[in-house]
């Protein structure tokens, strides 16, 4: 390692810790100070850094999170040893998951108490080994500007992640000198940005041969800021598309060739496109389980290009016929640049009879729902927040019912503009996420959509909302119960609702979400009928000083569909209770 | 299923063992052996982990031990093209009426008598598994009261060296203000 010339200047290690993070580029940290972590808070205190004081550390990293996903930028987020570091591990495990670029920097209790179970001692270097993508504990005050700046490094290249910096007290009230190192050591970490010039020849001839290809879109995408690429490629080709639940936005919902999101409650066009492919050209997806459904059956007779910055996701789940280490937006871009010269030499492929199948099963099968005699409907409220905030909004969502349906009906056109918990399935991630995401976009509109059940996990950041100034809006989609488990319940449990039911209808009210923002400082409005769903978005879109929290009072029954049930083969797809598609195969 | 054995160079740094050796256990492979030592760089240590997998499971080994950003590089060694080799200790019952006859095996097997008591004797040799496992069964009708065996190394044959080139420096940019877009 080469240090900036010169000496450095003499410092406290908590001095050292900050003027790293400022040298990271870092402008906002979300965070609760402790004992282990309170040195760093004293030059916290003079700092250019915002920090945002949670009131729970796990809003801290999901609004990380948020901030990640919604700029490209690293998101930081900062808790003290033992129990705040131990908060944090959920949103580090989700980070992980979804491949989220972020540093999480917590106290640990001074050196020579380590492994003493001293007080608010817990080893989180240890705990997060398997959830982080890199994690250091450092003891010695001089690694520190180091080792923030491989941390920074790791969480932002290659395929972004989770990265821990534990740093012990002792370590930040020692003296050290601060140098912010000009080259890092790390002779293990060479992630590769560009394809092999031989593997894109080999996907070129696949995809021109092939009869039945579809754009298999994961997250990746979005991560590599590669959309326009994307689109550019699908025009190039006419080939499908499908964008999983973690590239929502990669590819304009409104494109004629966008079939919608494939999986257990994906489209029927989009499983269908999936399964009954000949070739899918998967870019920055990981072939989850969740997409799939019953492995040995998912599109039988489809080879396979994987295309992902991680070598280690290719192959992993399904066997692959060309395999492309790589950048999505430079690989994306060099399919084009291969296969436009094909193209001009009279190669186009022919996917006509296919595109027209497809289009087929889209008009027979679109998303739809059925508006209940009494109620609300979810399906159409989302439907509505989506016209009237438009494309330009962003949406985080929490996990559930909720999920599902705002992935379907708002209708996105833009990427970094859907943020939700695809990996993990992290219930009580929109609030917080939401919060982050309007940190680093301030001038845009940000929606949490939320289920009753999600909500009351993390909505005690609504008072740090109102405090720091971050205006989110919150649509809680309340149907009064954990709505999907409530919904397997329904279909596979014969309707016996086990601890299912939240008490947050009508009868009881536990707790009155519009009280509960009115204690926060927030504006509670509610609405349980289809004529003023339009009305009270438009007030909630005029509110922008102070949070507002929406109770969308809906039908509880109402489900989510289509639905491949868990384990099975996505041949068994429903698009409605008791409906399965008919496909006309003699049509391919 | 069948046996491989890696050489992992991974940076010298703590909890560099557990983050192997807990990779292995949650992605469910099996270690049959692991042994770890310095090399011939002090910023670089080696092991060598034997594992008992099929070919497929074996890439994801591989992929997912490279994820980890201390280790450097793996290579697996072919047990044709490679010198193979564990260390045992055995504590044999002995007495004045059986120890020429231990005496003898010692002799047969190239081993070495470390430590010697009324009752019994202490050996030590090398060799690999196959070398070790036939010891073994031979002493057993003796009575073998304590026994301790390493984990396996080994090394390839001819004059390269897989730790050649590995710390070549890489610059490495390192984000400033405005550089965190990713992209």
């Amino acid at each position: 390692m080469s240090e900036q010339g010169g000496t450095g200047t003499q410092v406290t290690g908590a001095e050292s810790l900050i003027k790293s993070l400022e040298s990271a580029g870092v402008e906002n940290i979300f965070g609760i100070p402790g004992g282990a972590i309170l040195p760093a808070y004293d030059p916290l205190y003079d700092s250019s850094i915002r920090h945002i004081l949670v009131r729970h550390e796990q809003g801290a990293g999901h609004a990380a999170q948020g901030y990640a996903a919604a700029t490209g930028r690293v998101g930081v987020c900062m808790a003290t040893s033992g129990p705040g570091a131990t908060n944090l591990v959920t949103p580090i495990a989700d980070a992980y998951m979804d491949s989220v670029p972020m540093v999480a920097v917590t106290g640990q209790v001074p050196a020579a108490s380590i492994g003493s179970d001293a007080f608010q001692e817990a080893d989180i270097r240890g705990i997060t080994m398997p959830i982080t993508k890199h994690s250091f504990l450092v003891t010695d005050p001089a690694e520190i500007p180091r080792t923030v700046a491989e941390a920074f490094y790791l969480a932002s290249t290659g395929r972004p992640g989770p990265v821990l910096v534990d740093v012990a007290k002792s370590a930040l009230q020692a003296m050290t000198e601060f140098q912010w190192p000009t080259e890092l050591n790390l002779p293990g970490y060479r992630p590769v940005a560009r394809p092999h010039a031989k593997q894109i020849r080999e996907a070129t001839k696949l995809i021109l041969e092939s009869r039945r290809p579809v754009l298999y879109v994961g997250g990746g995408v979005i991560r590599a800021c590669a959309s326009s690429e994307l689109r550019m490629l699908a025009e190039l080709t006419g080939m499908p598309v499908v964008t999983t639940l973690m590239a929502r936005g990669a590819f304009p919902d409104s494109h004629p060739q966008h079939l919608g999101m494939p999986g257990m409650h994906g489209t029927v066009a989009a499983v269908a496109g999936l399964q009954k492919s000949d070739l899918i050209i998967s870019l920055g997806a990981r072939f989850d389980d969740r997409v799939t459904g019953n492995l040995d059956s998912f599109a039988p007779g489809a080879k396979v290009i994987h295309a992902d910055i991680d070598p280690a996701e290719i192959g992993k789940n399904r066997a692959v016929d060309v395999p492309i280490v790589g950048d999505c937006r430079e690989v994306i871009a060099d399919l084009i640049v291969a296969i436009t010269a094909e193209q001009e030499q009279g190669a186009t492929g022919d996917f006509e009879a296919w595109v027209k199948f497809l289009a087929g099963v889209k008009e027979q099968y679109p998303l739809g729902y059925d508006t209940p005699a009494e109620g609300l409907a979810p399906q159409y409220v989302l439907e509505r927040l989506g016209q009237i905030s438009g494309p330009e909004s962003i949406y985080c969502a929490g996990v559930g019912q909720h999920q599902m349906w705002a992935t379907h009906y708002v209708g996105f056109e833009n990427p970094n503009t859907w943020i939700n918990s695809g990996g993990l399935g992290t219930m009580g991630f929109s609030v917080p996420a939401a919060m982050g995401a309007k940190v680093g976009c301030p001038d845009t509109t940000v929606w949490a959509i939320d289920g009753d059940g999600c909500f009351q996990m993390t909505n005690q950041e609504l008072a740090t909302c109102t405090l720091e100034g971050i205006p989110i809006k919150v649509a809680i989609i309340n149907n009064e119960s954990l709505g999907m488990v409530r919904q397997w319940q329904t279909l596979f449990y014969d309707g016996r609702y086990s601890n299912t039911d939240l008490h947050t209808g009508p009868a009881r009210r536990v707790p009155d979400f519009v009280k509960l923002a009115d204690a926060y400082g927030a504006v509670g409005l509610s609405c349980d009928n289809a004529s003023d769903v339009d009305a009270t978005i438009k007030k909630a879109m005029e509110i922008d000083d102070v949070p507002v929290v929406v109770d969308f009072r809906v039908n509880r029954d109402a489900m989510v569909w289509p639905m491949v049930a868990a384990g099975t083969s996505n041949d068994e797809i429903k698009y409605a209770r008791d409906l399965a598609p008919k496909f006309e195969e003699d049509d391919l | 299923m069948t046996v491989h054995t890696l050489s992992v160079l991974v940076e010298n740094k703590p909890g560099v063992l557990a983050r192997v050796s807990s990779l292995f256990s949650r992605r469910g492979f099996n270690i049959d052996s692991l042994a770890v030592g310095p090399t011939e760089h002090a910023e670089i240590s080696r092991m060598t982990i034997v594992v008992n997998v099929e070919e497929s499971p074996l890439e994801q080994v591989t992929k997912q031990l490279n994820k980890l950003i201390e280790v450097i590089k793996i290579v697996e060694l072919d047990d044709r093209e490679s010198i193979e080799r564990e260390l045992l200790l055995v504590k044999v019952k002995a007495d004045v009426e059986t120890r020429s006859q231990v005496l003898d095996v010692v002799q047969l097997f190239k081993a070495r008598v470390v430590d010697v008591a009324t009752e019994a004797i202490t050996l030590e040799v090398t060799g690999n598994s196959d070398k070790l496992a036939d010891f073994l069964r031979v002493l057993e009708p003796f009575g073998i009261r304590e026994l301790v065996q390493s984990g396996l190394v080994a090394i390839g044959r001819g004059g390269r060296s897989i730790s050649e080139r590995t710390l070549r420096p890489v610059p490495v940019p390192v984000p400033g203000p405005g550089a965190q877009v990713l992209g």
